[in-house]
């Protein structure tokens, strides 16, 4: 093992921490965080970032505890982050496109000045002085903002392809080309603004459209990074936290209730119980005894276990899952952008009508430089500035708006492919319902003897019936203690009482009374009939499909009036359904959120996992979705819709203002006033229409 | 015309002077956080900067 896990050492080794803080809203937050933090004496620095939720620490603390609990004190939940799954937090292409808008932006405002006085009747020597001064500021600016897209072009070319970037830069440098040449021939038309403002339209279109997919990313990672990846290794009868990648095939492992086992292993010491239910669906929990098998993933519930590893690292099944579904994945790669599907017609379009307006001239006079100018300006003049910020602006104005509504989308084209949803498929277990107890029949004694021994235990069941009670005062009860697999016990008035297993589910048993059942029915999530009912307005075929057995999965889909359901389907059941469905043509818009659920989120055309997902399946998906309410799906499948019309509509827009430029242009009559007006409305128009979406 | 050996240097001054800034404020990393950098206005006492 390396120095960095023995605790004397942390001291010294570690300074900084990321705390994910997810209730800072304000102000007054801010100042809450930082404050509860510097306050205590081991803690230097700390710094709040309100737009990503967390508060990074330095300091000389050895682990998260004392933090949490300096937080916690002043109301606000916080919990540690793995650093080393956080997206870096310098955004190296993001500044330099900035620094690019930058550059364009002032280099065009000053040209722009210049080329107002030469549209205004600036001559002769006064004209060319300015066409001089614009070369002077448009060259270097040009070539230091316009490289992105040339590098891109060059890279497509190199590869025999063409892209969107291809005609944008030839339309850039031929402009800087014949306005040097008009400046050095002392010509009237120069068009050093026009390269100059496409340039800055188009970093902007690229700036949003790398602002988008970096925020998903971040949050993605961010997700991740809330489970630290460690373990409590068991060695010559001491504990010590390791991290789970140090561990090897047989050594011990203890793991408290409540937490996840880290790798796959078998049981040494102790009984418990499991919740299987992220890997198989299964709702009901399994039981545990030393020599039972258990797979990375799962939970143990009510009792620490010792487990001796079997499989680490890549062998965990969990890991092998993992695999499968990024094969599952690479089919998806065959989703064609909106963007890439517009350039693929734009680009040949373009480069052949340039051609046409240059032979065309040149065939009826003869003059190479003025066939030339008449080429420049069909490529300005159809300058795809409209056509670049058409998508972007509205996946922007798109991915915030889902953002609010608490959808985050991890995927560039997730937004596309689920306005194309035609079907839905949900998972039970974890996506539909959570486990929750209805205990209206409990008189008050019952109820509050029952919320004391509930409140001695971790169990799902003993949680459930905890959270079903929320207004109820606990009975003092003594000698309070878990049976693993059985259920708490303790006595209430001198006499024993328990809550634990019976034959048909769970009892509660008070003295000198029948045993009351109080098992746990599973309660929808919020938004699942309101999510159901819109998908049947919306005319989409909803399915249920559950690893669980067949008796809940009937009841769920009976009262939810479902008559598509299927249980007992393991993963590759689950695959497979969802391969068929696309093999027909179906788009299906897949929830889940178990490991079991993993392969068939990747093979969906679109997927949305719960944040209490398990990683494998968040990892899976195109979105998470970060509240539990489900309502918030048809909200976002009609944004999303509502987002593929604005991106129609804008194409509609940069193709009419085409269809009226390109004959002035070809005709010879365009002019640097005309491109530049036409420019700047037409991505004024088309950003003001991206931020018209509205959640209904 | 004389006015331009003055007015043109001047008005390319300013345009330099702009940019600058943006750049500078770039480089200062002003833009990490602008839901926080607008909320921290409204605090009495700015806690130091790291």
């Amino acid at each position: 093992m390396t120095a960095l896990a023995d605790p004397h050492d942390l001291v010294e080794a570690r300074r900084h921490m990321v705390l994910s803080v997810p209730d800072m809203r304000c102000a007054g937050c801010i100042a809450g965080v930082e404050g509860a933090l510097k306050a205590l004496p081991e803690v230097g620095e700390a710094r709040v970032n309100l737009g990503e939720k967390q508060v990074r620490v330095s300091g000389r603390f050895t682990d998260a505890a004392p933090l949490i609990a300096a937080l916690d004190a002043k109301g606000f939940t916080a919990r540690e982050m793995d650093e080393t799954a956080l997206a870096p937090t310098v955004d190296a292409e993001g500044r330099g496109l900035l620094m690019r808008i930058g550059v364009a932006g002032f280099g065009m405002m000053n040209v722009m000045i210049l080329s107002v006085a030469i549209w205004s009747g600036a001559s002769e020597v006064t004209r060319d002085l300015f066409h001089w001064i614009s070369a002077a500021i448009a060259v270097p600016a040009v070539i230091y903002a316009a490289r992105p897209f040339a590098a891109s072009a060059l890279t497509a070319l190199r590869v025999g392809r063409v892209n969107m970037d291809v005609p944008i830069s030839l339309a850039i440098f031929l402009a800087l080309g014949m306005s040097v040449h008009e400046a050095y021939v002392g010509g009237e038309d120069a068009w050093f603004d026009a390269a100059l403002s496409l340039t800055l339209f188009l970093l902007i279109g690229r700036y949003l459209d790398h602002r988008t997919r970096r925020a998903a990313r971040s949050a993605a990672a961010a997700l991740t990074a809330l489970e630290v990846p460690r373990a409590t290794l068991v060695e010559d009868g001491r504990d010590r936290v390791v991290p789970t990648a140090e561990l090897a095939i047989g050594d011990h492992i203890r793991v408290v209730p409540g937490a996840r086992v880290p790798v796959d292993a078998e049981v040494v010491e102790g009984e418990a119980d499991l919740d299987r239910s992220l890997l198989t669906g299964e709702s009901l929990p399994v039981h545990a005894a030393p020599g039972t098998d258990v797979a990375a993933g799962e939970t143990v519930l009510d009792a620490p276990l010792v487990l001796r590893t079997t499989a680490v690292g890549e062998d965990t099944s969990l890991r092998r899952m993992a695999r499968a579904v990024a094969v599952a994945e690479g089919a998806r790669g065959k989703h064609v952008a909106l963007a890439d599907k517009a350039a693929r017609i734009y680009a040949p379009l373009v480069h052949s009508l340039a051609a046409i307006g240059f032979t065309g001239w040149f065939i009826a006079t003869g003059d190479v430089h003025k066939s030339l100018l008449v080429a420049v300006a069909l490529l300005i003049i159809t300058c795809p500035c409209a056509l670049g910020l058409a998508v972007p602006a509205v996946s922007v104005s798109a991915s915030g708006r889902m953002f609010k509504l608490g959808l985050l989308l991890k995927s560039a084209t997730a937004l596309e492919r689920l306005a194309q949803v035609d079907a839905i498929v949900l998972d039970k277990t974890g996506t539909l319902t959570t486990g929750t107890a209805r205990l209206d029949h409990l008189g008050p004694e019952a109820a509050s003897v029952a919320l004391g021994l509930a409140r001695a235990s971790d169990h799902p069941v003993s949680r459930a019936i905890a959270a079903a009670l929320p207004d109820v005062r606990a009975a003092e009860l003594t000698a309070v203690r878990e049976v693993s697999g059985e259920g708490v016990e303790g006595r209430w008035k001198g006499r024993p009482v328990r809550l634990g297993r019976s034959p048909t589910g769970t009892e509660l048993v008070l003295p000198d009374r029948d045993p009351i059942d109080v098992s746990p029915t599973e309660a929808l999530r919020p938004g699942a009939v309101e999510l159901i009912a819109a998908a049947q307005r919306a005319g989409l075929p909803v399915m249920l499909l559950s690893g669980d057995r067949t008796a809940p999965v009937r009841r769920l889909a009976e009262a939810l009036n479902l008559p598509d359901w299927r249980a007992e389907a393991d993963p590759q059941d689950k695959l497979a359904l969802l391969r068929e469905q696309a093999a027909q043509g179906r788009k299906v818009l897949m929830v889940g959120d178990g490991l079991n659920d993993a392969g068939a989120l990747a093979a969906a055309h679109v997927s949305i996992a719960p944040a209490t997902a398990l990683d494998a399946a968040r990892a899976a998906s195109d979105a998470v979705l970060l509240g539990g309410d489900l309502s918030v799906i048809p909200k976002a499948l009609d944004l999303s819709q509502q987002a593929r019309r604005r991106i129609l509509q804008n194409f509609g827009l940069a193709a009419t203002y085409n269809a009226i430029s390109i004959p002035i242009a070809m005709a010879g009559l365009a002019t640097p006033l005309m491109a530049a007006a036409a420019m700047s409305t037409s991505s004024i128009l088309v950003v003001l229409n991206a931020i018209r979406l509205r959640v209904r | 015309m004389n006015v331009l050996v003055f007015l043109i240097p001047i008005s390319l001054f300013l345009g330099a002077l702009g940019m600058v800034a943006c750049l500078w404020t770039l480089r200062t990393r002003q833009y990490d956080d602008l839901e926080g950098d607008a909320a921290r206005v409204l605090l009495d006492r700015e806690p130091e900067d790291p």
